[in-house]
C-alpha cells in the first residue's frame, strides 16, 4: 500500500466523519449550522459523491500508475466542487440573498488531500514545462467556465463575489498593474546595475549590500515612510500630481515594490553572467564582437535563465506584497482582505486571497516552466 | 575591512538599545517629521515591549518551524521517507507562492485575532527557507564520508547525529537565518489582526498620518532584522570553521 | 607577415612579455613554447590586442595593428583557445558563421562557407549544422572551434594551446589536421603549447620563452644543434634531442640512391620511425618505396645516425 495515500486517506476520511461539509449560515455575520454531506444532498447525491471519493481514495493506496492516481484525484475534486455547489443549491431558499452556505472543515480538507494527491502524481509523471503550462491552463479553463455558468453561485466566497462583482474587477486590475508595473520597472534598473556587479566588482558588495538593507524594512514600513516624500513632491512639482505621483495610492506602493524588487533581480543578474563560460566571452571577444555585442549576444542569452528565475521571485513576491498596499489605499485585492478581517466576514477574506494565492501560483509555474526551457540547452555544456 | 564593519554593528546595536530604553531622549530628532503637533515618539505603549514582543512572536514561530523542518527534511532523506521527497520538494515550491498576508488572513477565522494567526503565519512561511536547506545539506553530505561512517560500525541514528546533521549545520542555519529575517519584516503586518508588535506603531502612523511613528516602527524592525542576520552570519561563520567545510 | 617589434606587458612592477621581437613568414606556422607563466599567451594576445601592450608594436603585412578599432582588426585574424569556447545557446551553423554575420557578408555566401568548412572537417552538415555544441564529442568541438576562426577567410591564425583539452589520440589527428589544413588555405599560424613534441610536429619555426622574454627563435633542429641558452636546451630535452633531430627529417629528404634489401618505409616517415623499424627487424638498410611501389632510395643504419648527430 501507498504510505502517502494511507495518510491522505486517513485525514480524509477522518474529516468526512468529524468535520462539517457545508456550514448554514441565516446571515453574513452570525456562526453558522454545521451540516455533513447526507444531510444537505438526495440520497443519490450523496452516494454519487461518496462512491467517486471512494474511487480517489482506493487509487491513493493502490494504484501504482501515476496517471490513474491523477484521473482518479481529479475526479475526487469534480464530485466534492460538485457537492459543494449543489449543497449551495439546496440549501439557499429560491431568490433568498441574505443566507450564507460556507464550504466547511471538510470540504477544505478533502480539497487539500486531493490536490496533495493529484500533485505528488503530477510530480511522478514528470511531465514537460510545456504540459504543466497546458494543464494549468486546463485547470483555470475548467475553473473559469465553472464559475461563468454560475455553479457556485450559491456558495458565500461568491455571493461576496456577487456583492462586490465591479470592484473586484477594478482592484484585481489594480493588483496585477501594480505587481507588473513595478517588476518591468525594477528589470529596466537592475539589469544594468546587475552587469555593473559583474563588470565592477569593487562596487557588487556595496549595491548589493544597500539593496539588502532595504529588504529589511517592513513593507508596510516603507510604503509609510515613502508617503512623506512623495506626497511633498506632488505639492512642489504639478506635473508630478498630474502624473498621478501622490503621497497616498498607488505611487508609494510602486516605488516600495520597486526598490524590494531591485535585490533578486540585480543578485541574479550578477550570478548569471559569473556562471557563463569564460571561453565563450573570450572567444567573442577574440573574432571581433565589441563589448555591447558580447553582452547582448552571448553574456545576457547565456544568463537569461538565472535572471528569470530572479525575476520568477519577483513576481511572486510582488503579486504576495501587492496585498498590503491596501492598507495605505493603494488598491488591489488586498482591499477585500483587510476589509474582510476588519468585518470578520472570512468570505470576504476569502474572495481576496483565492485570487492572489491562484495568481502566484500560475506566475511561479509558468515562469519555472520558462527556465527550464531555456535552460536545458545550455546546462549541459560538457 | 572587517573591524570597520565591527564597529558598525555595534554601534547600529546601541542605537537600537539607546532608542529602545529612553525613546524620548530622540524627539528632538523625529519632531521635524511629525506635523501639527503630534507627538514625535510613539506614546500609546511602550516601543521596547512591543520590540521585545514581537521579536518573542518572530522567535517562537522560528524555533517551531525548525523544529518541524529539520525533522521532515530528515524524514525524507531517510529511506523508509524517500517517497515523500519528490512531493514534499513541490510543496515547498508551491508553499513559497503563497503569500503570508494570505495565510494571516485564513488564519484568523479560525484561531481568532491576536498573537496566533501571526504565529500560524511565520511558523507557515518559516517552514520553507529551512526545509529546503536542510533538504540540500543532507543531501550534499559526501557519499565517502557517509561510507567511512558506516565502515567505522555506526548505526544509522548514530550516523545521522554524529555526521550527516553537524556536516549540515551550516546551510540549516542558513535557511533558520533567512526565515528569521524574513519573518521580523512580516510579523509587522500581524497588527493588523491585533498582535502585540512594532507594527501597532506603523499603523498609528499611517491611521494618524504621522510619518515619525512610520519611521521609527520601520527602523527599529529593520534594524533588529539587520542585527539577527549579521548575528547569525557570525555564528554560522564559526560553525563553518568548526566543520572546516568550504 | 606578422612583425612583432619589441613588445612589452607589465603589470605595475613586474614584467610579463619583455621586449619581444620576431618575423612570422606569410603562409608558415610558428609555435611559441615555453612553461606557465613566461608570457606566452600573453604575448599571442597582444598580437589581436586582447590585451593591450605597454610599449613597442605588431605590423600586419607591413600595416599597425593600432591603426584601425582592436574589434575590427580581430574580425580579420581567426582566434582558436583551449576548451574551444563554442557559443552553448547557439547551433554549430551559427558557431562558424558568427564573424561573416559580423563582417556583413551575404545570408547564401554564409551558409555556403559554413557548408565547406563542416565538409572540409569531415563533419556531415546535413548532421552537424543544426546540432547544438553540447551534442558533439570533445574532438568535434575543437574542430568546430578551428572551423569558426577561420571562417571569415582570415590571412592569420591566432591559437592558445588549442588542443590542450583533448586526450592523445585524438590530440594527434587534430594535430595532422591543422597541418593539412593549412597547407589548403595557407594560413600564416601562430600557436601557444607548453607542449614541446607538439612544437616539433607542427613548428616551421619555434619560439621558446622564459620569463617574458624570447630566448630563441629559429627552425626546430637548430634549437637542438644550437640552444642560444641552456633553459633551450633543457626545454628541447637533452637526453631526446639526437631522436628528436631525426625526427624532424624524412626518409624521402635523406634517402640516398640505389637500391637496398630490408624494410619498405614511405617517403612521408620520419628518420625516428625508420631507425625504430630497422632495429626492429634486426636490418642494416631499409627501402624507401612511394605509394605507386616506385623505389625512391635506400637508407642505411649509419647514414641514418650521421643525421642524428649535430
Amino acid at each position: 500500500m501507498d504510505p502517502l495515500g494511507v495518510v491522505l486517506v486517513a485525514a480524509g476520511a477522518a474529516a468526512l466523519l468529524f468535520l462539517p461539509f457545508v456550514v448554514f449560515k441565516s446571515n453574513r455575520i452570525v456562526p453558522g449550522n454545521p451540516c455533513t454531506l447526507a444531510q444537505v444532498l438526495p440520497a443519490w447525491g450523496a452516494f454519487g459523491c461518496a462512491a467517486a471519493l471512494a474511487l480517489a481514495g482506493g487509487g491513493a493506496l493502490w494504484a501504482t500508475n501515476a496517471r490513474v492516481r491523477l484521473l482518479l484525484a481529479l475526479l475526487g475534486v469534480v464530485a466534492v466542487g460538485a457537492a459543494a455547489a449543489a449543497a449551495g443549491d439546496a440549501l439557499t431558499p429560491p431568490g433568498d440573498r441574505i443566507v450564507r452556505i460556507a464550504p466547511g472543515g471538510a470540504f477544505w480538507v478533502l480539497i487539500v488531500c486531493l490536490g496533495l494527491l493529484a500533485t505528488d502524481a503530477t510530480t511522478r509523471m514528470r511531465p514537460k514545462p510545456a504540459v504543466r503550462v497546458l494543464f494549468l491552463a486546463l485547470s483555470l479553463a475548467v475553473v473559469g467556465l465553472a464559475l461563468a455558468r454560475g455553479t457556485f453561485d450559491h456558495l458565500s466566497v461568491m455571493r461576496e463575489y456577487a456583492v462586490n462583482a465591479t470592484r473586484f474587477a477594478h482592484e484585481a486590475r489594480r493588483h496585477l498593474e501594480l505587481a507588473f508595473g513595478s517588476l518591468a520597472a525594477a528589470v529596466v534598473i537592475a539589469l544594468p546595475l546587475g552587469v555593473l556587479c559583474h563588470r565592477k566588482p569593487r562596487l557588487k558588495p556595496g549595491i548589493l549590500g544597500t539593496l539588502n538593507v532595504i529588504q529589511t524594512i517592513p513593507a508596510i514600513a516603507l510604503f509609510g515612510i515613502l508617503m512623506a516624500p512623495l506626497g511633498a513632491l506632488a505639492a512642489a512639482v504639478p506635473l508630478a500630481e498630474r502624473l498621478g505621483i501622490r503621497g497616498i495610492g498607488a505611487a508609494p506602493a510602486v516605488v516600495a515594490l520597486f526598490l524590494y524588487s531591485l535585490l533578486p533581480i540585480v543578485a541574479n543578474t550578477a550570478a548569471g553572467l559569473k556562471r557563463v563560460s569564460r571561453a565563450a566571452v573570450e572567444a567573442a571577444h577574440g573574432m571581433g564582437m565589441t563589448d555591447l555585442q558580447v553582452l547582448a549576444g552571448v553574456e545576457l542569452p547565456l544568463a537569461l535563465p538565472v535572471i528569470l528565475t530572479g525575476i520568477r521571485v519577483v513576481l511572486v513576491q510582488n503579486i504576495g506584497m501587492v496585498t498590503v498596499a491596501a492598507l495605505i489605499g493603494g488598491g488591489g485585492l488586498g482591499a477585500f482582505v483587510f476589509q474582510g478581517i476588519g468585518q470578520t466576514a472570512i468570505d470576504l477574506v476569502l474572495l481576496g486571497a483565492i485570487p492572489i494565492v491562484t495568481l502566484a501560483f500560475a506566475a511561479a509555474l509558468v515562469l519555472d516552466a520558462l527556465v527550464e526551457v531555456l535552460d536545458v540547452r545550455e546546462t549541459r555544456q560538457p | 575591512m572587517p573591524r570597520a564593519a565591527t564597529v558598525l554593528r555595534l554601534g547600529a546595536l546601541a542605537l537600537l538599545i539607546a532608542f529602545l530604553a529612553k525613546p524620548q531622549s530622540f524627539a528632538p530628532l523625529f519632531a521635524p517629521l511629525a506635523q501639527y503637533g503630534a507627538p514625535p515618539i510613539y506614546d500609546q505603549g511602550n516601543l521596547l515591549s512591543l520590540a521585545l514582543a514581537q521579536l518573542g512572536t518572530v522567535c517562537l514561530a522560528a524555533a517551531a518551524s525548525t523544529l518541524v523542518a529539520v525533522g521532515l527534511g530528515v524524514l525524507v532523506t531517510r529511506p523508509s521517507g524517500a517517497q515523500f521527497l519528490p512531493l514534499s520538494r513541490t510543496l515547498v515550491n508551491i508553499g513559497q507562492t503563497f503569500p503570508p498576508v494570505a495565510v494571516l488572513a485564513v488564519a484568523v477565522p479560525l484561531v481568532g485575532f491576536g498573537e496566533k494567526p501571526t504565529l500560524i503565519a511565520l511558523f507557515a512561511y518559516g517552514l520553507l527557507p529551512i526545509f529546503e536547506n536542510t533538504l540540500v545539506g543532507l543531501k550534499t553530505v559526501p557519499g565517502a564520508v557517509l561510507e567511512a561512517a558506516s565502515g567505522m560500525g555506526m548505526s544509522a541514528r548514530q550516523r545521522l547525529l554524529a555526521v550527516e546533521l553537524p556536516l549540515a549545520m551550516p546551510l540549516i542555519l542558513e535557511g533558520v537565518r533567512l526565515s528569521l529575517v524574513i519573518n521580523v519584516g512580516t510579523a509587522t503586518i500581524g497588527s493588523t489582526v491585533a498582535a502585540k508588535g512594532l507594527g501597532e506603531v506603523i499603523i498609528a502612523g499611517l491611521l494618524s498620518s504621522n510619518t515619525a511613528f512610520i519611521l521609527q516602527g520601520g527602523l527599529v524592525t529593520g534594524l533588529m532584522a539587520i542585527l539577527l542576520y549579521d548575528g547569525m552570519a557570525a555564528l554560522e561563520r564559526r560553525l563553518l570553521r568548526s566543520v572546516a567545510l568550504d | 607577415m606578422i612583425t612583432v617589434e619589441k613588445l612589452t606587458k607589465r603589470y605595475g612592477e613586474t614584467t610579463v612579455v619583455d621586449e619581444v621581437s620576431f618575423t612570422v613568414e606569410r603562409g608558415s606556422i610558428t609555435v611559441i613554447v615555453g612553461t606557465s607563466g613566461s608570457g606566452k599567451s600573453t604575448l599571442l594576445r597582444m598580437i589581436n590586442r586582447l590585451i593591450e601592450p605597454s610599449s613597442g608594436r605588431v605590423l600586419l603585412d607591413g600595416r599597425d595593428t593600432r591603426s584601425e578599432p582592436a574589434h575590427l582588426l580581430r574580425r580579420r585574424i581567426g582566434y582558436v583557445i583551449q576548451g574551444h569556447g563554442l557559443f552553448p545557446h547557439r547551433t554549430v551553423a551559427e558557431n562558424i558563421a558568427t564573424v561573416p554575420r559580423l563582417l556583413g557578408w551575404q545570408e547564401a555566401r554564409i551558409e555556403a562557407r559554413v557548408r565547406e568548412l563542416l565538409t572540409v572537417f569531415s563533419l556531415d552538415p546535413a548532421v552537424y549544422a543544426q546540432a547544438l555544441p553540447h551534442q558533439l564529442s570533445g574532438g568535434q568541438q575543437q574542430r568546430v572551434g578551428v572551423a569558426r576562426a577561420l571562417a571569415a577567410e582570415p590571412v592569420v591564425l591566432l591559437m592558445d594551446e588549442p588542443f590542450g583539452a583533448l586526450d592523445p589520440i585524438i590530440r594527434a589527428k587534430a594535430q595532422d589536421d591543422l597541418l593539412d589544413i593549412q597547407g589548403r588555405f595557407g594560413t600564416t599560424v601562430v600557436l601557444v603549447t607548453h607542449d614541446m613534441d607538439e612544437a616539433f610536429r607542427l613548428g616551421d619555426r619555434v619560439a621558446v620563452m622564459s620569463g617574458g622574454k624570447l630566448l630563441q627563435y629559429d627552425r626546430p633542429a637548430e634549437l637542438l644543434v644550437h640552444p642560444a641558452d641552456p633553459f633551450v636546451s633543457r626545454m628541447t630535452g637533452l637526453a631526446e634531442r639526437a631522436m628528436r633531430l631525426l625526427s624532424l627529417i624524412t626518409a624521402g629528404e635523406a634517402a640516398l640512391p640505389g637500391a637496398a634489401e630490408g624494410p619498405a618505409v614511405a617517403p612521408t616517415a620520419t628518420l625516428r620511425e625508420v631507425l625504430s623499424e630497422l632495429v626492429w627487424s634486426g636490418a642494416d638498410a631499409a627501402r624507401v618505396v612511394d605509394a605507386d611501389g616506385t623505389v625512391r632510395g635506400r637508407l642505411t643504419v649509419a647514414a641514418i645516425l650521421a643525421r642524428g648527430a649535430p
